[in-house]
Formats: structure tokens, sequence, C-alpha cells
């Protein structure tokens, strides 16, 4: 049997005294395309973050595997490292660094911890402009400070350009769709499905049915009250549309 | 929609961040070595008998000496001021050596004769000096060597109290210019040295500066005559090395109209527990159509983590637009010293003068900086511009103190100023204070301030992207002082970009 890519084995967690997962179960075989689904407050943002390591997040349960091997001891660089790869739901601002001066630091110091040699310029040039032609982000928008003053969609554009250009074994994306038009979300999608490939994970975060119309899941999770009640295939997600959240929430109880 | 996009920053840094803060090392200072030489050093204390030995020892003509002593007689009737946001023990200022010297450096015919210690040192600093044989001063020898920076930089070190090489003089003299050691200027050219000296920063006008009259030992004198472009960058680097000695440089520039020169000091000392006094005049004069760009890397040892030691930097700066459309430019770059106690200013004498200037002031561990600018409009249409970047970390204290003023007679002036701050960690403080004087209704004068501090989400995004705390911090850093950095000549910016992320490791994690 393989090693799946990610693990998450009765993960427990708690913010401030207050448990806000409540023994979460995920295994995600390499190649396959998770989503979960659930509303807001139920704790899907806050896995995300646990999964990248994020300080304020007390553990008191269960483990995280990537690869096979515990993450949990590891520093949220480190993580990055080993492939995983978090796009944020409200990706941060950094004044003062181009986008393109970041993007750069990032790859490198990746590769610095793997060990690996830095990026020369002309290849990093070369990739930056390919994945960005895929996303229609053009150098004007590289020179700009990361993150500063872009629009919703400049913002989800840039987060999936680091994700191409990083590479990753697992890519966590939260509310990726928020925050764009109908167009915007196409490209977004675009450029993660031309990501997905036998060796790579995804888990999408969401609680609208509408992006997994184009970032097609191999499996669908309903998330409630800080764990996963329901799994199935791609039809549970038009299923819960139409029934809502409540009758799974029911279900539970 | 724009809200929801607006990351929310946190107000309290977590007690993670706090305990990593408290136990940043800022030991590590890269500088921190003694060098050991054999040195003439004169007795501790200060009295007309001292004065007059600094003034033999240098040769000096009788002017000088009067000079020297009016200022000393006017020091001994001046207090010590205390309006800075500083605090630190009473110095006991005859507790002090006012000159220390390297024995050998008077005069060497070859490289033999120079000290070994003394080249070591040079090359620990990294000073662009691979013309070793040309600062040693062997003659015949050239300063065509390319520097490490790149570029062609003419040098003037000063080792305690002794200018003790300059290169690439006759290079300059070539163009008229003259680039030695402000001892040798009061020697060579005297009626330049007469004319300007304390033409801009009066023997009686402040503490220090009074003090520094008394006592200085040595430093740069720059002449560059009319309409002279200056081929190089000069520089100065200036390194206090003997214990309790106090180190009391003196530089004056000189632009004659329509010239330009670029000129950069770079600051140094040895690690030690006791606190150095570092009390230093600069003097810059621009005439018509002159411009002068001055940048400063002032990296004095800050003191241990505990606040033990460093070096106090009490600092009078000041260029004179005295012709109509000159320009004076200071760029500073402060990351050392215990106490940083220092406005370089401007003077806008001359229709249509430019001031400006540009800081990164960065303090850690125990570090105190009370710094800015004044910028006084004399003349009609004068402009000028402040763009001050604080970041404060770890214990320290962090001010900037700015004055901008508009003379009756300054129509039409005008300044923008803009003050930022980045508070890393909780036990920090940033504080602005800017004083505003308008006589003339035409003047306008705008001011912005902003105070923020790295936040726990902007550390995790990049954290998530693979870089390691200090590579965040040093990447925002570097991205909030970025305006700041632009103005410094490119030779010296890639280094500077280092030296801010050393100034800073530890200050997270």
């Amino acid at each position: 049997m393989t090693t799946p890519i990610l693990e998450v084995r009765d993960l427990h967690v708690r913010v401030e005294d207050k448990d806000i997962l409540k023994g979460v179960n995920l295994v995600l075989p390499p190649g396959e395309v998770h989503a979960i689904m659930g509303r807001n407050g139920s704790g899907k943002s806050t896995l995300s973050y646990v999964l990248a390591g994020k300080e304020d997040y007390e553990i008191t349960g269960g483990d995280i595997l990537l690869d096979g091997e515990s993450i949990l001891e590891m520093e949220p660089d480190e993580r990055a490292a080993a492939g995983l790869f978090l796009a944020f739901q409200y990706p941060v601002e950094v004044p003062g660094v181009a986008t393109m001066t970041f993007l750069k630091a990032a790859i490198n110091a990746q590769r610095k911890a793997r060990g690996e040699a830095e990026v020369t310029t002309p290849e990093f040039m070369r990739l930056v402009k390919d994945a960005g032609s895929r996303l229609n982000i053009d150098s004007a928008m590289l020179k700009r400070p990361l993150n500063v003053g872009f629009s919703g969609g400049e913002k989800k554009r840039a987060e999936i350009l680091q994700m191409e250009l990083l590479q990753p074994k697992l890519c966590v994306m939260d509310e990726t769709d928020s925050g764009l038009d109908i167009d915007a979300l196409q490209v977004v999608a675009n450029g993660v499905n031309s990501m997905r490939s036998s060796e790579r994970s995804m888990l999408v975060i969401t609680h609208y049915q509408r992006l997994l119309n184009h970032i097609v899941p191999d499996v669908v999770h309903v998330f409630s009250d800080g764990k996963v009640v329901e799994s199935g295939d791609k039809s549970l997600a038009l299923e819960l549309e139409a029934k809502g959240y409540a009758a799974y929430e029911k279900d539970v109880a | 929609m724009a809200m929801l996009d607006t990351p929310t920053l946190k107000e309290n840094i977590d007690q993670e961040t706090v305990d990593k803060v408290r136990a940043l090392d800022v030991d590590k200072y890269k500088y921190g070595f003694e060098t050991l030489i054999e040195s003439d050093v004169a007795p501790k204390g200060l009295n007309e008998d001292i004065v007059r030995m600094i003034s033999a020892k240098k040769e000096e003509p009788e002017w000088m000496l009067e000079w020297r002593l009016e200022a000393f007689r006017r020091w001994q009737t001046m207090e010590e001021p205390s309006w800075a946001k500083v605090s630190y023990p009473k110095i006991d200022f005859q507790e002090i050596s006012y000159y220390a010297a390297p024995k050998t450096t008077a005069g060497p015919k070859s490289l033999a004769e120079v000290d070994p210690e003394l080249l070591a040192t040079y090359e620990k600093l990294g000073i662009p000096l691979k013309e070793q044989e040309i600062l040693a001063g062997v003659e015949g020898a050239t300063g065509e060597t390319a520097t490490p920076y790149g570029g062609n930089v003419a040098v003037d070190a000063v080792f305690d109290s002794v200018s003790v090489v300059t290169t690439f003089r006759e290079e300059l003299a070539k163009h008229g210019i003259i680039f030695c050691s402000i001892s040798e200027a009061v020697r060579e050219h005297p009626e330049l040295v007469k004319k300007y000296l304390g033409s801009v920063v009066p023997v009686t006008d402040n503490y220090y500066a009074t003090l520094n009259s008394a006592v200085f030992t040595d430093g740069s004198f720059v002449f560059i005559p009319k309409g002279v472009r200056c081929p190089m960058e000069l520089s100065t680097y200036f390194r206090i090395n003997e214990k309790n000695t106090g180190q009391f440089e003196r530089t004056l520039i000189i632009a004659e109209e329509e010239s330009y020169v670029s000129y950069l000091e770079g600051c140094t000392a040895p690690m030690r527990d006791e606190n150095q006094l570092h009390a230093a005049v600069v003097e810059l004069v621009a005439l018509d159509d002159a411009e002068i760009k001055y940048s400063t890397v002032q990296n004095w040892y800050p003191g241990d983590k505990n606040g033990k030691g460093g070096i106090y930097n009490f600092v009078t700066k000041r260029g004179d637009c005295r012709g109509h459309r000159s320009k004076i430019s200071w760029t500073q770059v402060e990351t050392g010293s215990a106490i940083t106690w220092k406005y370089p200013s401007c003077i806008l004498r001359g229709d249509e003068s430019r001031g400006e200037f540009y800081s990164i002031a960065i303090s850690n561990g125990h570090q105190q900086i009370d710094s800015g600018t004044k910028m006084r409009h004399l003349g009609k249409n004068t402009t000028s511009r402040i763009i001050s970047k604080g970041i404060a970390a770890g214990f320290s204290d962090n001010t900037y103190r700015g004055l901008v003023s508009a003379h009756a007679k300054a129509k039409g002036a005008r300044n923008f100023t803009q003050c930022d701050s980045l508070l890393i960690g909780d036990k920090c403080g940033a504080h602005t204070v800017p004083y505003i004087e308008s006589h003339n209704s035409s003047a306008v004068f705008e001011h912005e301030a902003t105070t923020s501090k790295i936040s726990d989400d902007q550390m995790f995004y990049c954290q998530q992207r693979g870089l390691s705390e200090e590579e965040a911090v040093a990447l925002i850093v570097n991205g909030f002082v970025r305006d700041v950095l632009q103005q410094l000549p490119m030779e010296f910016m890639v280094e500077t970009q280092k030296l801010i992320s050393i100034s800073l490791e530890g200050s997270v994690g």
C-alpha cells in the first residue's frame, strides 16, 4: 500500500481553552484531490493553519503525518520545505518587498533547507514567466510589493503562482474561491488543475459548491463542529448544496 | 470586499516571541575585535595642558591652538544637555583620555614599517583597502586598483585619534580636489581651514561640539574646487581602539560653485565593558549650484545584551547650503552605539537650495537612539525632504526628533516629512517628536507618521513559504527601509542590507 501524502489521525486542537477540532481523521493518497466543506466556524480554517504549523494552537491529541512522518514538531518553514503549501484565504501584505523578490527568497529558502543549489536568475525568470502567463500575471504586478493594494483576484492568483513555483507535494487551499468573480475563478481553477499529478495531493477547503465545478474532487468531506461527519464522492457536494449543512449536523446529533 | 482582503493584524505579540526577544544575543557584534598595537596615549583628564599637548602633537600653528583654548574655556562654562530621550550615568570627563595614536604611523616609508596588526585590522573591517601599499604610504604606489565594492573609492582611515592613511590622493589632486586628514589641512591649507572651520557649527554651538572644538584629534578634510565633479566616492573609516579614549573627529567638506561630491563614513569599535565616548563634528559647505551627498553607516559597538559597554555617540552634523540652488543630502544607517544623539541638519540659506535627510535607525538590545534632523529654511523657495525609518527591537528606545522651520524671508519654503516606525516585540519603544516653526505664511510643511509592528501573521506567511524566522524579519525590515536604502551609493547598498540583518539577529527567533 502506498504511503498517503497526508494523514490526519484523531486530531484534537484547542485555542484559548476552547476545543476547536474534536477528532479529525483524513487520508489523502498521492494524486487525490479532497474537498472539505462546512459552514463558517466549523473549524475548517483552523485545520489549515494547524497543518501549516501556526502558533497559538494547542494540539491536545492525535497526529499529522506528511509522507508518513509526523510533522507536529516541525516549524512552519520546515513543513514548507518538506512540501506543504497553504494558499491563504487572506494573503498577507508585505510592504516594500517586491513580489519578485519574495518569490525568489521563498524558492531559495526552500532549496537551501533541502540542501539544493540556489535558483539561477535566468532559470528563475523563465519559471516565473511561464507560470505567470498561465495565471494572467504580468511583470508589472510582480514588481509591486507583495499583496499590497492587490485586488481580491490578484491576491488569489499570486497565491497560486507561488504554489506553482514551489511545486509542493501537498497543496492546502483555504477558501481560494472567496473574493473571486467568475472569470478569475476560472483562471485560478485552471492553474490548480494544471498542477494535478499522481505525486501530489490537494485539500480544497470551501463552503460553496461552485468551486468544485471547476476543481473536481475525488472525495468530499463534510465538516461540522470540529470533525468530519460525512464523506463521499463529488455528488456529496451537490447533495449538500441542496439539503444544507443542517441535515448532516442532525445526523451526528 | 476591501475589508475582507485586509488581514487582521494582532495588537499583541505572543509570549514566545517576547521570550525570544529577551534571549536575543547582541554579543554577536562582528567588529568587536581589539587590535593590539603599541600606541601613544595621553594621560586621562582634560585641562589646558592636554589641549596644548594635542595641538603640539599635531604640530599646529598658534591660531589653531588659540581656537582650541577658546573652545575649552567656553566648554567649562557649559552644561551637558538633558532634553534628549536617553538616559545614562553621568560621564566623568576627567576619566577619559583625549589622545591616542598608533605609534607606528609617523610617515611609514615601506610596508614593512607599518604595524602588521594595523593592516590586519583593515582587512577585518573590510575597508576597501586592497591597495595596502598605497595606504601604507609607499612612495610611487598608485591607486588604480579596483576595490571590493567594484568601483573606485578613496579612503581616509582614522584610528583612534589619528588619520593613518588616505588613498587615491594623486588621482584626486589632478582634478584639484583636496582629500586629506584635517590635521594635515590645518598645516597645508590654513587659509581654507581658517575660512570654513567653525563657520557651520560655531565653537559655541553646543556642549559636545564645543568639547570637540577643544580636543578634536583628526578627521577628514575635503575641498572640491569650482566646477569639478568628484570622480569617485570619498570615504572615511573611523575606529576607536584604545581603552578609555574618546574619539573626537572633525570633518570639513567644502564644495565650491557647481561642484559635486559623494562622501561616505563608516564607524566601528571593539567590544569593551566600559562605555566609550564619541563626539564628532561634521561641517558641510555648499556654494552656488553645488551638491554634497553625505552617507553614514554607523556601526559602533552597541554594548552587550545587558546593556553593558558600548559607544556613547554624541554627534553634531550640519550642512550649510550657502549658495543658491545648492543641495545637501544626508543619508544615515544607524545600527550601533549604546546611545545615539545625532541630528544631521541643513541650513537652507541660498535661494532655491534643497536639503534632504534619509535615515534608517535600528535599535536592539538596550540601545537608545534619539536622532533626527533640522531643516532651517532661510532662503526663498527652499525645499526639504525628510524620510525617517526607525526600527526598534529588544528593550531599546528609538526616538525621531526633528525640526522644520521657515524664516520670515523664506517665501515659498516647502518641506515633506515622513516618519515611520516599526516595532519588533513589545518591550521596545518608538517615539516621534516633530517640531515645526513657521514664520512665513507661504511655507508649506507636510508631515506623515506611522507606527507598525511586524505582525505574527506576516511572520507566519513568510515562514509558510519556507523562510526562517530570521530571513523573514530581514526581508520585512528591508522592505520597510527600502525608500532610504535606495538613497545609498550602489556600492554600499548590499553591504547595508546585510548589516541590517546582522543587527536584528536574534530579535525574534
